[in-house]
This record gives C-alpha cells, structure tokens and sequence, in this order.
C-alpha cells in the first residue's frame, strides 16, 4: 500500500509546478520594486522647466519628503493623473516634476492645460536623468524622504484609490 | 514594360533595407567591439517590453540602452562595467543571464538538482529489481530447472 502512494509522487510534483506557474500568469510584471529604493536619489545638475537659467542638482529634494512625478506632454497617462496630483498638493504634499524628454515650450503648455500641481519642474530633454532614475516609461513616481533618500516607487498611473490607500500613508511614514 | 517590372522588382529588393532603418548604423574601429555590442544588447532585456533584448526592440527606452551601451564600449570600460550599470538602474530584471549569487542558488541549483535526484531514484530502482531478479531458486524450482536442461540435452 506504501508503495502504491509512492507513484502518485509525480502527480503530485506536477500539480505544485502547475499551481506554481499558474500564479506565474497573474504577475503582473511592471509591479517589480526600483532598483534605486532605499538608495540615494541619483545626482544631476538641470535647468528647470520654468527657467532656464536656474541649475538645481540632488539638494533640491532634502529637507522634506517630496514626490517626484516623471512626466511629459507626449504622455497620454500623465495628463489622466494630473487630477490626482493636484490633490496631493492641496493635501500639502511637496511636488517636484521632472519634465521628461520633452520641450520647453509643450511642457509649459502641458502646465497650462492641466494645472501644475509642482513647486518646481526639471526640464530632463535628453532623459539623462530618466535614465539614471531607471524611469522606462512616463508615468513613474518616487517618494523621496528628507534625506534624499527613495523610499517609494509607483509605475504607471496613480488612479485616486492610490492616493488614499498607498501613496499618502507612504508620505506620512517617512515624514 | 519589361524594363518597368525589372525597376519595380528592384524597388522591392529595397524594401527591407529600408525597414532596417530604425535601427542606428553604428561604427566600430575593430570586430570584437562590435562583437561585445551585439552580445550585450542580446543579453539586456527590455525593461518595458517584456521579452525583447534591447537589440531587437523599437521601444525608446531600449534606444536609449543601446546607445549608452555603445558609448560605454567606446570609453573602453568593461562588459562586467556595463551590465552593473544597468542593474543598478533597471534591476536584475534586464539581465537575460541572471547572475549566481544567494538569492538566485534556488533558480540555478534547482535543475541539477532535479537531475541528480533523478539519477538517485532510477540508480535505487535499478538495484531494488537487480535484488529481486538475482533472489535464489527454491528447491522445487531448481529441480523444474534440471528437468528442463535434462530434457534439453537429451533431444
């Protein structure tokens, strides 16, 4: 009898690995962590969008917790998340924009359209500074504590749920 | 009208030549380089296309790896350089190879050992049977056995 159940052994080995792959399909893969968390905000010298004289770097975000929004005009998601953004600043939350492979002149317009919910913008034409954040594609946001340090990361676009139910706790946290 | 069929054939000879296009031309002073270019955008793995190497991907942001990559080359720095800086910004994710440390023992020790686990239990088989085969005759057997070769022998 012993040794009866020991044949059903490759069935069951077979229903775990299918149980394993089975919850491999609802993965979704851009929910992967930054690699940049819990490690210094990356430095860069950039002018900013709002004026082209002012070079800011790294120190612009210590001090205070701030959420860092990668965003541009070509980016259809940004525009949907702009209500949202907008919240967390009246809620007092301190924004910072990295305006992300675009122009002056269709970022300041973006701005216009949809409001600006940013003290300041980095004007990011080339990416360089997209890169380094391993940003691959606008939306992304990174909660920065006072440190400079990254302490959250959201890709895609924050629906008003997110606000609620993850990104202020995160704020509050690191406060 | 031959001669027209003949141009437009050779129109179309054109034509994946052109698709090439979105693919930069880069140049290289020597072959290995651009060995080690091909190889690295074969094995980084597009981190907004889910299985595409950057080399094979229209996707700016493999654009952008690819370009960083070539510039890293040409600055002479090493492929262990280069693949470190893009894990450092992109994560373990990019890396078609992933790399044998703690974390990944399970991914890369799994497959020897299902192979080695399979050795043992066909080798526990092999001489569970071989120990049943070689068991002794019972006397009754054994004289079957006599009577049979007897027989054998005697026709």
């Amino acid at each position: 009898m012993k040794r009866r159940l020991l044949l059903l052994l490759p069935l069951v080995g077979f229903l775990v690995l299918g149980a394993f792959l089975y919850m491999g399909l609802s993965i979704n893969p851009f929910d992967r962590d930054s690699a940049l968390m819990a490690r210094e905000f990356p430095a860069f010298e950039l002018t900013t969008l709002e004026d082209p004289e002012r070079v800011v770097d790294a120190s612009l975000l210590e001090g205070e917790v701030t959420l860092v929004n990668v965003w541009g005009e070509w980016c259809p998601t940004c525009k949907q998340e702009m209500p949202q953004l907008l919240d967390l600043a009246e809620r007092g939350v301190r924004l910072v924009g990295v305006d992300y492979k675009d122009t002056r002149e269709k970022g300041r317009e973006f701005l216009a359209e949809f409001g600006n919910p940013f003290e300041v913008n980095i004007f990011d034409p080339e990416g360089s500074l997209g890169f380094d954040l391993g940003v691959y594609g606008a939306p992304e946001t990174f909660l920065v504590d006072r440190e400079g340090i990254i302490r959250y990361h959201h890709t895609g676009y924050i629906r008003p749920e997110d606000v609620r139910e993850t990104i202020l706790p995160e704020v509050e946290r690191w406060r | 009208m031959a001669l027209i069929t003949r141009l437009l054939l050779c129109l179309l000879l054109w034509l994946p030549a052109l698709g090439q296009a979105a693919v930069e031309v880069r140049e290289f002073d020597d072959p290995v380089t651009e060995q080690r270019y091909r190889d690295l955008t074969a094995t980084l793995r597009c981190p907004k296309c889910e299985n595409q190497a950057i080399g094979d991907s229209d996707s700016p942001i493999a654009g952008d790896m690819r370009e960083r990559v070539y510039l890293q080359l040409q600055d002479g720095r090493s492929d262990k350089e280069i693949l470190d800086f893009m894990v450092n910004r992109f994560g373990d994710y990019v890396l078609y190879n992933p790399r044998l440390e703690g974390r990944t023992l399970l991914l890369w020790g799994l497959p020897a050992g299902l192979v080695l686990l399979g050795a043992v239990v066909v080798v526990f088989m092999v001489r569970v049977r071989r120990r049943t085969s070689a068991r002794d005759l019972s006397a009754e057997e054994r004289a079957r056995l006599d009577a049979l070769i007897k027989r054998e022998r005697t026709e």
